[in-house]
């Protein structure tokens, strides 16, 4: 009876065994040459230069101070690090060999054109839900536009089984949901086109949900806020921590120039969405991204300039007879408030800390990332640097103005351990993405 | 190379990226009137504007500034007879001076935002600007009488 059980398991186990090689393998696609290569029309190569800016190819497709596109960017996974690939048409070590069919299988299944499955640090997981003519175009473009370059790739470090590629079957079995974007009948075209971008091409949740265990999305957590290279990615939900609620108005000025009037500055991994993705997009896809996130968040459509968190907020900028007591009050008034004071309305441009998303949220990172750094380079305000503390406060300065913002200014519960995380961040946290 | 505008003009850098822009604007521009004060973005001696917006130059990387707009003491007015500056010598504001061209260009920023700024706005935006030889009466009066004359000119033009 046992030996029967043993038996039976064993041939479950190799049927088993064997389903998922066949799910897991993947054949190669030929490869084809540089004179194979189609010629495009210059609509659908600027189509595709603006898809792919959307898309942020290029964000984690060039290495630091590296050639566009020729891979080699780390990627601290959290399991290990992965170095990004060449995306270039040279034909060695670039995608050059790829015809439009092993490209779209790449985006759409993850699989590369030898057959190998790809990690999902490339989120595939959103691009599957793109149009083949999108695909198409992203093609185009780096084909025709993108210089080859040659280059060494460097080896991932992944530990075992991790490492293991056709593993990555399971994974995309347990997690991916692969297919094009099927329309949701119950909102407008706007909409949809805003769910189609974001849940796709933009892949806002690959930062804005969190992940499981094993790195997948929760789909259940839809934008529901995570953590990334040690910065807050806010939510996108009604859980969104903002003091003044999010409208599409504000969605769309925040996208297309890196900040708002009563919520901040896109910073850390958030800049290069802004200043080199979202906002090469056509102002209709720009309305449309807007009109998504505000029903995703829930958002109100009244003017906030009169109502109570702002004028509030504005009753606080106000120098207190007593302030310099004590030392982040003193030190805010010092380094801070000669941008960062509103009188009677308040500025785009003068971020009002009070109200602002990083003093507001849960976790202080975006702040101290912010007062360490500064914004600069593709963040916040395209040609308006705000120069970052690291070398003028030590980190007992810089815990001290934190508290006095998240207690005086915004109102809220001090954040536990801010001195660990002040410190953390300095050391640890990467200055840019 | 770092390449930027500094008072309309277009100037190219060859310095090491992190060298703070003070440094770079007095030494590799030329331009003196913007001051060195404690180097670490607290006394606002070194104030210039970056896009427009006052910038404490002392700890601002020169590598921030590639492809901005910068305006230091120099260029706020080409004849130098900003409201700000001509405020400053009808009052005698200055003492020493040393903190002058920091000051003003805090003050000027400060106008475009809040047009009509009160002594408690006055006093919490430029509370980062130290005066060694403690003006600061004079430096409220003269950011007010500038303010008068920007609006009043707005007003009638």
């Amino acid at each position: 009876m046992l030996k029967k059980i043993f038996l039976g398991a064993i041939a479950l186990g190799v049927i088993g065994a064997l389903g998922f090689g066949v799910y897991a393998y993947k054949s190669p696609i030929d490869p084809i040459t540089a004179d194979q290569r189609d010629e495009f029309d210059p609509d659908t190569v600027e189509k595709g230069r603006i898809l792919a800016a959307a898309g942020y190819c290029a964000t984690c497709h060039t290495a630091a101070d590296g050639p566009a596109y020729a891979g080699n960017y780390a990627m601290d996974t959290g399991f290990g690090i992965i170095y990004s690939t060449n995306l270039t048409p040279d034909v060695e070590t670039g995608i050059g060999s790829y015809s439009p069919a092993a490209f779209r299988r790449a985006m759409h299944e993850g699989v590369d054109r030898e057959g190998r499955h790809l990690f999902p640090a490339f989120p595939y997981d959103h691009f599957t839900k793109m149009t083949d003519e999108d695909v198409d175009a992203i093609y185009a473009y780096i084909m025709t536009e993108v210089e080859p370059v040659k280059t060494v790739q460097k080896e991932n470090k992944l530990p075992f089984p991790l490492d293991q590629r056709f593993l990555q079957a399971g994974w995309k079995l347990l997690f991916a949901d692969f297919g094009r974007y099927e329309p949701d009948t119950a909102h407008s075209d706007a909409w949809n086109r805003g769910a189609y971008l974001a849940e796709g091409l933009t892949h806002c949740g690959a930062c804005h949900t969190p992940r499981n265990l094993l790195g997948a999305e929760k789909q259940s957590q839809q934008y529901a806020g995570a953590e990334i290279d040690r910065w807050s990615a806010p939510a996108l939900t009604a859980a969104n921590a903002s003091a003044v609620p999010w409208t599409a108005a504000e969605f769309k000025t925040y996208l297309i120039e890196g900040t708002t009037t009563y919520h901040g500055v896109a910073a850390g991994p958030m800049g290069p969405v802004v200043h080199e993705g979202v906002r090469e997009l056509p102002q209709s896809d720009m309305d449309a991204l807007a009109i998504y996130l505000a029903d995703k968040v829930g958002a109100a459509d009244d003017d906030p300039a009169r109502s109570d968190v702002v004028l509030t907020s504005l009753q606080r900028n106000q120098p207190d007879p007593q302030y310099r007591r004590d030392l982040g009050e003193r030190l805010y008034a010092t380094a801070c408030a000669s941008c960062h004071y509103n009188a009677e309305q308040i500025r785009q441009g003068r971020p009002d800390l009070g109200i602002n998303s990083a003093t507001n949220m849960e976790e202080p990172n975006n702040l101290i990332h912010v007062i360490l750094d500064g914004v600069n380079g593709p963040e916040g305000i395209s040609g308006v640097v705000m120069p970052g503390f690291r070398g003028a406060l030590n980190n007992n300065e810089i815990t001290a103005i934190a508290a006095y913002l998240r207690s005086n200014r915004a109102g809220k519960p001090d954040w536990p351990n801010l001195a660990d995380t002040v410190a953390d961040i300095r050391v640890n946290g990467p200055t840019a993405h | 190379m770092i390449k930027f505008q500094i008072n309309g003009r277009d100037v190219s850098v060859d310095a090491d990226p992190d060298t703070p822009l003070l440094w770079a604007i007095r030494d590799e521009v030329g331009l003196t009137g913007t001051k060195f004060g404690c180097g670490i973005g607290m006394c606002g001696a070194c104030t210039v504007h970056v896009g427009g917006r006052a910038t404490r130059s002392c700890i601002t990387p020169l590598s921030d500034v590639a492809g901005t707009s910068v305006t230091t003491i120099e260029g706020l007015d080409e004849q130098s007879n900003h409201p700000v500056q001509e405020a400053w010598r009808n009052l005698r504001v200055p003492q020493c001076g040393y903190c002058q061209s920091g000051q003003i260009m805090q003050a000027a920023a400060l106008l475009q935002d809040i047009p009509d700024p009160t002594d408690d706005d006055i006093d919490a935006v430029m509370t980062g600007n130290l005066c060694r030889c403690m003006t600061y009466p004079r430096i409220r009066q003269a950011v007010r009488e500038a303010a008068t004359a920007m609006t009043g000119a707005q007003d009638n033009g």
